[in-house]
């Protein structure tokens, strides 16, 4: 049985070849996408710390800004 | 008109459903792995080489799909003045283009075994190869240009020009004789040639496909917003 799934009667290097580059093109997004994500968010994380008092105070008044403190992380 | 497509009202949904997308894509996809390598059958002329289509098959979809919306994200942003659209259509280029690569590299994968040979300048492949140029082109765009405006304006006209390909590789098997099979799934009749037995695995692998490229447009998503933000409090 696994030897039949694995030849594939003969097409196996074929079969398994095209899964496993749409498997690993599928990593390598989801990767580097993921990356860029939590940069970004460390981006925004040390410049709304580097922010005096009022300044952090006007920008927590937006929605958006709290909800990017409040998801550092998310995946 | 799009006021409730604000970036600021819709973050709180798309920084919290990517966790949902990955959970069902990874279910999905199993189920669909299961379906297309182990308990869907072999074809008769094809034997084992048949189930290539299972990937091949929805990546092009998908990148079709894709790039219609980008296409049509473009003519929005013109119309409506509104710049969420460029950022939905940025966010939704890189896995369009990843799908198209896919959708050529299994494309040739499954070629030799069927046809002898592992490329073909045949209209089907050659009209994908140049969507995948405008893909590149579109991602570049927004790489090279600083200003704006003007991004917005390139990557629109790459994407509209573009979108002229998609019916030429639709019909592409009809108007020139090619080493492309004809469409066997006609989305506006009932018939089709494939099997049911085909037919359920080609469903479920199409539907983990379009919940990742769901997952890579939300991430990439967020990602742009928070971009914006960023900037933001660089004016504060």
């Amino acid at each position: 049985m696994i030897n039949e799934i694995i030849s594939m009667n003969g097409y196996g290097t074929y079969v398994w070849s095209a899964f496993s580059f749409t498997l690993i093109s599928f990593t390598a997004l989801y990767f580097v996408i993921k990356l860029q994500l939590s940069k970004e968010q460390k981006r925004f994380i040390s410049k709304f710390g580097s922010l005096n008092k009022e300044k952090a105070r006007a920008a927590r008044l937006q929605n958006i800004n709290r909800e990017i403190l409040s998801n550092t992380s998310n995946i | 008109m799009f006021k409730s497509f604000e970036p600021n009202k819709i973050f709180a949904t798309t920084s919290k459903a990517p966790k949902y997308v990955l959970f069902l894509f990874i279910v999905v996809l199993s189920i669909g792995l299961m379906e297309a390598l182990v308990l869907s059958p072999e074809d008769y002329k094809q034997s084992d080489a048949v189930r290539i289509m299972y990937v091949h098959v929805p990546a092009a979809w998908i990148s079709l799909g894709i790039f219609s919306s980008l296409a049509l994200l473009s003519v929005g942003s013109f119309v409506f003045k509104n710049k969420n659209f460029a950022l939905i259509a940025k966010s939704l280029a890189p896995s369009g283009f990843v799908f198209n690569i896919i959708a050529l590299v299994t494309g040739s994968i499954w070629g030799k075994p069927t046809w002898g040979t592992w490329w073909a300048w045949d209209a089907r492949i050659t009209s994908m190869l140049i969507l995948a140029l405008f893909y590149g082109m579109y991602l570049l765009a927004w790489r090279i240009y600083e200003n704006k405006e003007q991004v917005i304006k390139v990557t629109s006209l790459i994407a509209i020009l573009g979108v002229i390909n998609v019916p030429i590789i639709k019909f592409s098997v009809d108007w020139w004789n090619t080493l492309h099979q004809e469409a066997s799934i006609n989305i506006l009749s009932t018939s089709t040639a494939i099997h049911t037995s085909m037919l359920i695995p080609l469903g479920i692998m199409t539907a983990a496909f379009a919940l990742f490229s769901l997952l890579i447009f939300l991430m990439k998503y967020n990602t742009e917003l928070i971009k914006v933000k960023n900037k933001g409090l660089n004016r504060l």
